[in-house]
This record gives structure tokens, sequence and C-alpha cells, in this order.
């Protein structure tokens, strides 16, 4: 059965859940990377 | 209370569905469980829960509190192994409310076992029922990421296992900021904080929960036409779990798993103090913290970035990439302490690092590749024992050679020699074991009903 419908998720609802995982992973990303730029304060 | 929204039937997507929603449901779970990998900054303020200041004699010993990680990485193991059957049944959304209940129980009961200084409720809760929680959590958005992406599995399942790996890149920072904010002159803040951290999660796993569907049967994404007939290692079949565990092909895979994980996971662990000890007064110990904040983003990063480039490579050829380069990164590394280029070995540990990842990451599309999808999460859970081999046989290997080395007067700048030939060495038997992976006999395929 081929997918033939347009999608009916609005597009906020999509952004919501992407923010949702998205901003804590950002969050952590930016904290590593802090911690990482110490490897190059010699 | 009515229950029936858990019912796997009652999950199926209806028309109009988008795809994309699904892997933010599948990261709410590893986001969550990826914190596993962030337990060690618990560590010292666990040893000093009655001393607070200071370590005291009634205190955990440090030995005593490395436990909690093994028992919780020994049940992910043990229940991804047996709770993959039950999953494929289930279906996802049961199982991802499972995995919370007992990832968010583990988080109370160590609570309280903290609170009681009772180390046995500390392994039963964060070890035992937090390592069901791991397991279950693990396995379950596997099969459905690759119903949803039958045409991109490897990028699928390389997003959600990702979390895996950012999960510590949230959990140690806010258990870090956390503790500071409980502690008082008379606690650690450490029950305080595991009680704030099981809530969090909770919520955030029931959220992904709550976001499940599954696709239609038969559901296919627009433009795609699913191959007719066997391709190369890529079958149209389907072989049941209780089957597929008595093919080659499974060892072999289990074999390729354990040895890529074994030789990264040991390195993991001794990033830090091999940096030191390699270029000793060249790297502090504050750039040594840096290097190993660098390999976790590596680390996360090659999940996704492998497990998708191995849609267009295929599974076979990305992991003969993973073990000949990682043969080469491995044997080189001494050679860079020699040279004292802190960027080469920097840069070999970063690519080696990405592999780690990508090997996890990748796993699931091969046995769906080789398997089929039907049964794919049950598979990938009973394949998920050779993780919990090669989380002890790494750093077994690379401490004890270590010291074994040093106290045999080996100069620690040169202790660090003979395990990488020994890492390199491991890598060529996951190489074998790549290369003799060929498709599934057709006397194991699912009679087709």
């Amino acid at each position: 059965m081929e997918n033939s419908e347009k999608s009916s998720v609005p597009v906020i609802k999509l952004a919501l859940s992407w923010a949702i995982v998205g901003i804590p992973l950002l969050w952590g990303v930016m904290q590593t990377l802090e911690k990482a730029m110490l490897l190059f304060q010699q | 209370m009515n229950l029936s929204f858990l019912e796997k039937k009652n999950t199926v997507a209806k028309p109009g569905y988008n795809r994309w929603l699904f892997p933010p449901a599948a990261l709410c779970i590893h986001l969550s469980i990826g914190q596993v990998y962030a337990f060690s900054v618990f560590n010292l303020p666990l040893s000093r829960v009655v001393g607070v200041s200071e370590s005291v004699s009634a205190d955990w010993e440090l030995t005593t509190i490395g436990w909690i990680f093994s028992t919780a990485i020994f049940f992910l193991g043990l229940s991804a192994a047996i709770g993959g059957r039950w999953l494929e049944k289930a279906g996802p959304r049961k199982a991802m409310l499972a995995s919370a209940l007992c990832f968010a129980g583990g988080f109370y009961v160590s609570a309280l076992g903290v609170q009681l200084h009772a180390i046995w409720l500390v392994y039963l809760g964060y070890g035992v029922l937090g390592g069901i929680g791991l397991g279950l959590g693990y396995i379950s958005p596997v099969h459905t990421l690759i119903d949803w992406f039958p045409d991109r599995p490897g990028m699928a399942t390389g997003l959600a296992i990702m979390g895996f790996g950012g999960g510590a890149m949230i959990g140690s920072p806010l258990a870090v900021g956390l503790m500071d904010y409980y502690a008082t002159p008379t606690s650690v803040g450490v029950a305080n904080t595991l009680l704030t951290m099981g809530t969090i999660y909770l919520v955030f796993m029931l959220i992904g929960s709550a976001l499940v569907k599954i696709p239609p049967k038969g559901w296919l994404p627009r433009g795609y036409t699913p191959p007719k007939t066997d391709h190369a290692l890529v079958t149209t079949h389907n072989v049941l779990v209780s089957e597929a565990v008595k093919t080659p092909q499974f060892y072999l895979l289990w074999g390729v798993l354990c040895m890529n994980v074994t030789a990264g996971i040991g390195v993991l662990g001794q990033a830090s103090v091999m940096s030191q000890e390699m270029f000793p007064g060249r790297v502090t110990v504050q750039m040594a913290a840096g290097f190993v904040g660098l390999l976790s983003l590596f680390n996360m990063a090659g999940r996704f970035i492998w497990s998708s480039a191995s849609d267009y490579l295929g599974r076979k050829r990305t992991y003969t990439i993973y073990f000949l380069l990682g043969m080469v990164l491995y044997a080189l590394v001494p050679t860079t302490g020699q040279m004292g280029s802190i960027t080469l070995f920097v840069i070999g540990y970063l690519v080696i690092m990405s592999m780690y990842g990508g090997g996890f990451a990748t796993v699931p599309a091969y046995l769906r590749d080789l398997f089929g999808t039907e049964n794919v999460g049950a598979i990938h859970g009973r394949l998920l024992t050779a993780w919990s081999v090669a989380g002890i046989l790494g750093p077994v290997l690379v401490n004890y050679i270590r010291e074994y080395q040093i106290n045999s007067g080996v100069p620690r700048v040169e202790a660090y020699t003979v395990t990488m030939y020994i890492m390199a060495g491991l890598l060529v038997i996951g190489l074998l074991c790549n290369l003799a992976v060929k498709p599934v006999d057709a006397r194991y395929h699912a009679k087709v009903p």
C-alpha cells in the first residue's frame, strides 16, 4: 500500500515535536563543546 | 481505567500521518536512557553521602559504587535479549511505557537507597530496574523506525541511536547542576537530584510513548518501490528470532558488534588518563576533560553520519571501512605518541570514536537486510548481549594490560602501545567475521501464510 495521502499533520505539531528533543540536545551539545574547548587552551 | 490506547492495534497511524513525527518519539526515549553513560558524575558525590565534605569510613567505596553502572549495563543486555519478543507482540507504545516506568522507577528507588544509605536499594533501583528500562527503551523504536523508513533504514535507526549517544551530554550537566542546587552543608544533594531527574525523564519518555504510531500493514513511502527479489545481502524474506539464532550470520554479526564495541569502549573509559600519560606535562586535566567531551561529540555524530552513509555504501562495506580504518588508526596511535603530535593523536581518536558510534547505529539496518523487517526488534535485542560482553572485555583489556605494562617497568608514556596493537587485532577478528557474512540460507526463512 503506497502512501498517496498528503500529510495532514500541522507543521506546528511537527516543529513542536522536534523542538522537544532538539532543544535539550542542542543544550547538551553546547555544554559539551564548551568543555571541549578546554583542549585548545594551552 | 481504560488502557486500550496502549494496544498495538490502537497505535496504527491514520492516513495522512507524517512519518517525521516518529523520530522525535524515538529520541524522547533514547535521549533519556542515554543518561546511563553520564552516571559517573554521581560516583564522587555517592562516595561522600555520609561525610558530605569528604569520604569517611562509613561511606561507600568507589569500587562498590562502580557496580551500579555495571549492573545497569548487564540488565540492559538481558532485558533487550528477553524483552525483544514481547516487544514485537506488544508494540512500541507499551514497550516505551514499560521502559519509562522502569527507568524512572529506578531513579526513585535509588533516591530512597541513597537517603537510607542502603547500597542494595541503589543496585536494585538504578541497576536492575533502571537496567531493564534501558534495555526495553533501547530496542523499542528500532522495528517501527525501519517500518516508517524502509527507503533509509540506516538513517532512521542512526537518528534514534544518536540520541543514546547524546543523552549523556544532557544527563551529565543536568545532574551536576541539580547536585549543586540541592547540596547543603549536611547533604551532597544526590537523593533529591535522582528524584528530580527521574521525574524529568518520566515525563519526557511518556511524551515519546504518546507520540508513537506504527504504519498500517503494507504502508510504503510515496515514490518508494521495495525490491521484489533478494538483492546481494538484502533479503525480501523474514526470519523468526528462534531461527535467526541458529544461523551463522547471527553469530558473525555478534562478533562484528562485540569486536567493534570492545575496541572502542575500553579506550573511551581510559581516554582522559591515556591522553595525560601519553603526553606528560603537555595535556592537563582540563585539556583531557575537553578531549573526552570531543570524543562524546564524535561518538554521537558518527552514529547518524555513518549509519546514514550505510544506506548508500551497503552495511557490509561500511563495517569493512570501520574495521580497516580502525586497525590502521589503532596501530598508528603509539606512533603519534612517539612523534609527540597531540593533533594527530586527537584526530585519530575522533575518527575511531565516530566509527564506534557508527557500529552501534548501523547494526539494526544490517540485521534488517539479512533477516527481514518482521522480527528485527527481537533479533536486535538478542544481538545486544554482544554489548554486555564487550562492556566487560574492553575496559578489562585496557586497564589490566596498562597495569601489567607499568608494573613490568614500561614507562607510562609507552604503556598503551601493546593495548593499541591488541585493539587493532580485535578489529582484524571483527573484519574476518564481517567478510564471512553471506545471505541467510532459504531454509531459515519464515513461511509466508
